[in-house]
């Protein structure tokens, strides 16, 4: 680390501690400012696009900055944007709608801290209208930190609709089995029989004496399945593990960058429905009427999106150039 | 002897695998589990390897003075400490009353986990935001033809998966709105190309195992 | 004389009004309570007509193509069987014999018409009844319940098969896919010669090392984050022995940081011998190949920085890659060094493409051993699984017509 870096370390840090102790409460800006920030953040944009044509070239830690600006500004900006519907989202609450009160679903947590903040709030739209609707959930890890993140996910639905705490009872409504480990083939031995896999709960209960898992044996028992994932062993496994072999009807959530991955399986009918990335949550929480942390992040991420769709735009700009220069 | 072992019980293991995924009568159908199960257990025991051989570095790195000391400290600093409050939570967790283990609420290994691990492993992760803008700056540039649809395409998916696409064309009929295309890109395109892209890889697959069992490859045991 | 109230004549008559307001206040408390307990009294006799009509026409059968042990249980939905209507849920009861004890082994909600029984043993013959069920909950607890039973069917043995027919489809597709390799394979051995297109990113491997040598930087050689149960590792290392012979021809050093152990043991063995094939073994050092973390993120952070200390002239990024893909490349390309990728992961292979300057894509990977070799044998398998694709590509456009005019072929193709 040379001296520079040091300094720059050094400054970051200064700054947001200064914002800590400075704002210690969130700082909202009133709709004026967050018109008239987004409107600077666009003259800027604008002035580099004009800089770049007279052959005046960034450098990627500019675009580095303002990307950082694009993904922190919205948060403290007041304004709502329309979430459009997508076929993969509809189809996948629409399943749901049709279970009846008490119906037993299985869903399998595939993912890590890392992938949270795309997930969890995917994952708390569905714990709160889960136990809103009475389904019963038993909860269940390929990745050995899923189970944590569902009782995060747990949690969190109770600390915002607080009347879900007393209505719900761990054991009866919903259990979590922990993580087994041995991917895909976890996938397939539950298939006979979920105790095999799961002979106590992560509290180490026996499977026997939890009154949710009465009769449910394997996945005959089981009247659907959600699965959220990150990578593998994930979607694509329970796909083939599960929904081919012993006919699980299911939907999932993915990363954005999996579920691309997870449309071939949609389109052939093996997939019920598909919620991707953070714009398949706040859809999710939109047709939940639970507007959380989804809704708040995707408008980040549509800023974001915009600038680096301004950027691909001045990177042309600055290729046509040189190109014309060379001519 | 020594390549000609392991490529008779490559061979046999190969073969037996291949016929037990269509074979359900018992033994057969327990094959699979038997074999992961065992190969997990080979791999756990074989961590100590990388971990020893990890720490053995860095040790030399430290006591000869070479090149990345400061780091190789932070790692042995940062395995010892791990180590540490792992070994002293669980132990302690066993002779408390009630029983509690070292990943349990309140530890100093899960309090590490909590403040350290996961915040620099999603710390990382976020990088890619980073990382993808500037991917995207470099990558999508109008040379061609194929390089201009590939640029339409990811803009129009790119505003069409977040609400500005809909923002901006939302007041047009439906044909003309962003998110419809962005949809009809994903579902149309992109997955015909994922498969396309699946079924090539799944022949290399059957090929470069088929290669592997019949020991036409040997380059995994160390030569050919 | 004193004014008298219009609401209370008198001391006494509001007296009298008090006692009598208390006596109802107690009545009416009693008689609530009372009529609580007459409520749930009369909740433990089941009312008159509310016993489903019982399913009809039960059947169980064997399971096929599994490894014994699952008898399926099938019924027509009692009359009853409709939202307000009689039943609940249907009971399934087990005996292994016809007028043995039966319990209980599984319920289905109303509405389903079948049960799978799981915990079969194989070749046991049992006998099965199936119950519609109704009841009345009160407070989470059973007040009254009524039932219908059929009588008993059977015996059912479960049996295991010997071959599963489900994927008849596969074990054809296999031997025809196979069954081309071994031709060709073969064939390269009987001396035919075999054509295969440039692939440019393997074409370039030696122009990268060398660039590194004249630099005088090292190269970085990284297999991905998988172990060595994944073929595209095992590819990979195959890759990397080619790579390490050409480095150690040129004197150039190589690094090759790994995420697993038994990777590392692997690719010590494969670094070591290529020297030691050109005859350099003194030139050889063991923390060449080493081990770095398992964990993802800190194995792709751990490489940034390597990356960026070192600056590397050539990085190969060979292998299973997940989200730390674009991290890896990115730092990469931000050195300055030539990348060269390659990757069977669908979702990363965007990443490489954007950030490195050649990409195997998939299987062009798999072929790089063949390519890197050129002995006739891989080729021959190479040529095997074009043949196979060419078979492939035409099944999939004979479906699609056939489908296109109603034909449904969807069940030759469907995997179970």
């Amino acid at each position: 680390m040379n001296i520079k870096e040091v300094i720059a370390v050094i400054l970051i840090i200064a700054f947001f501690l200064c914002a800590y102790f400075l704002f210690p409460k969130p700082v909202e800006f009133s709709q004026t400012v967050s018109i008239i920030l987004t409107i600077l953040l666009a003259l800027t944009l604008l002035v580099i696009g004009v800089m770049t044509f007279m052959g005046r070239y960034i450098e990627r830690r500019v675009v580095f900055l303002f990307v950082g600006i694009a993904l922190t500004l919205p948060f403290f900006m007041q304004f709502d944007l329309p979430v459009p519907i997508s076929p993969e989202v509809q189809a996948a609450y629409d399943e749901l709608e049709k279970l009846p009160e008490g119906s037993k679903v299985l869903a399998a947590f595939d993912y890590d801290p890392p992938s949270a903040p795309e997930l969890q709030p995917m994952a708390v739209a569905f714990m709160k209208y889960a136990f809103q609707r009475g389904l019963k959930i038993i909860i269940m890890g390929l990745w050995p930190q899923g189970p944590q993140q569902a009782d995060q996910a747990i949690q969190t639905a109770f600390e915002v609709i607080p009347e879900l705490e007393d209505k719900i009872k761990y054991g009866r409504d919903y259990v979590n089995l922990g993580f087994q480990s041995g991917n895909e083939f976890v996938i397939l031995r539950m298939g006979e029989s979920f105790k095999a896999m799961f002979p106590t709960d992560i509290y180490n209960t026996p499977y026997d004496s939890i009154p949710i898992l009465k009769n449910v044996k394997n996945y005959s028992n089981i009247d659907y399945c959600f699965n959220f994932s990150a990578g593998k062993p994930g979607t694509v496994e329970w796909v083939q593990g599960a929904v081919d072999r012993f006919n699980l009807k299911m939907s999932a959530g993915n990363t954005a960058v999996q579920a691309p991955m997870a449309y071939p399986y949609l389109q052939a009918g093996q997939l019920d429905g598909l919620m991707g990335g953070m714009a398949g949550g706040a859809e999710f929480e939109k047709l939940t009427e639970h507007y959380d942390k989804a809704t708040v992040f995707i408008k980040s991420q549509s800023f974001a999106h915009a600038v680096v769709i301004v950027f691909i735009i001045i990177g042309n700009v600055a290729f046509f150039r040189g190109r014309r220069r060379k001519k | 002897m020594r390549r000609e072992i392991p490529m008779a019980i490559t061979f046999i293991v190969g073969f037996v695998f291949l016929f037990a995924y269509f074979i359900p009568h018992p033994p057969f159908n327990e094959f699979e589990n038997t074999f992961n199960d065992s190969f997990s257990i080979i791999a756990a025991f074989a961590i100590w390897l990388g971990a020893l051989n990890l720490i053995k570095i860095s040790l030399v790195k430290i006591f000869k003075k070479k090149s990345d000391v400061l780091h190789s400290s932070f790692i042995v600093i940062s395995f010892l400490v791990i180590v540490f409050f792992g070994f002293y939570d669980g132990i302690r967790g066993l002779y408390a009353d009630p029983v509690f283990s070292f990943r349990d609420q309140g530890t100093g290994f899960n309090w590490l986990y909590e403040y350290v691990y996961s915040s620099l492993s999603a710390t990382m992760f976020a990088l890619l935001a980073f990382f993808v803008a500037s991917a995207s700056y470099r990558a999508f540039r109008a040379r061609n033809l194929e390089a201009t649809i590939l640029l339409i395409a990811g803009i129009l998916v790119m505003l069409g998966r977040v609400p500005i696409g809909d923002l901006m064309t939302g007041w047009l009929p439906d044909a003309f709105q962003i998110s419809n295309w962005a949809n009809w890109i994903m579902n149309i395109p992109n997955t015909a190309g994922q498969r396309a892209i699946m079924i090539g890889i799944a022949l290399g697959l059957v090929s470069t195992s088929l290669r592997i069992i019949l020991g036409l490859e040997r380059a995994y045991l160390g030569g050919d | 004389m004193t004014e008298e109230s219009w609401i209370l004549p008198n001391k006494k008559t509001a007296l009298v009004v008090l006692i009598l307001l208390c006596c109802f206040s107690y009545t009416a408390g009693q008689t609530s309570d009372d009529s609580l307990n007459i409520v749930k009294d009369s909740l433990l006799t089941p009312p008159p007509d509310v016993t489903p009509v019982m399913p009809k026409n039960v059947t169980a059968e064997d399971i096929p193509n599994d490894a014994g042990g699952s008898i399926r249980i099938t019924w027509d939905l009692s009359p009853d069987d409709h939202v307000g209507g009689k039943v609940k849920e249907y009971r399934i009861y087990r005996s292994d014999q016809i007028d043995g004890d039966y319990e209980e082994v599984g319920a289905s909600m109303m509405g389903q018409a079948g049960f799978t029984d799981n915990s079969a043993e194989t070749g046991n013959q049992y006998f099965y009844k199936v119950a519609a069920i109704n009841y009345q909950l009160f407070n989470g607890e059973t007040v009254w319940q009524v039932m219908s039973e059929t009588d008993p069917i059977g015996p059912m043995k479960s049996t295991a098969q010997w071959f599963n027919m489900d994927r008849l489809n596969v074990f054809i597709g296999i031997i025809i896919l196979c069954g081309s390799i071994i031709y060709f394979i073969l064939a390269a051995k009987g001396g035919k010669k075999f054509y295969i297109r440039k692939i440019a990113g393997i074409e370039e491997v030696e122009n990268a090392v060398g660039r590194a040598t004249e630099m005088g930087r090292s190269i970085y050689y990284i297999p991905g984050i998988n172990d060595m149960d994944d073929v595209q590792t095992l590819a990979s290392m195959t890759i990397l022995g080619k790579v390490s012979e050409i480095a150690a021809q040129n004197d150039t050093r190589i690094d090759v940081p790994v995420s697993r152990s038994m990777v590392m043991v692997t690719a010590k063995e494969i670094v070591k011998e290529s020297y030691s094939k050109v005859g350099r073994p003194d030139a050889h050092q063991e923390d060449q190949v080493r081990y770095l973390t398992d964990d993802q993120f800190g194995y792709a952070a751990a490489i940034d920085g390597l990356f960026i200390r070192e600056k590397p002239a050539t990085i190969f990024l060979m292998g299973a890659f997940f989200a730390e893909s674009l991290i890896m490349a990115e730092t990469g390309n931000s050195i300055g060094a030539i990348q060269i990728a390659g990757t069977a992961m669908p979702a990363q292979l965007p990443f490489f493409v954007a950030a490195c300057d050649f990409t195997l894509i998939g299987e062009e990977m798999f072929a790089a051993s063949a390519y890197l070799s050129r002995e006739p044998k891989l080729l021959g398998s190479l040529k095997g699984q074009d043949v196979g694709k060419a078979i492939f590509i035409l099944a999939i456009l004979i479906g699609v017509i056939l489908e296109s005019f109603g034909v449904d072929v969807s069940r030759l193709f469907s995997v179970r």
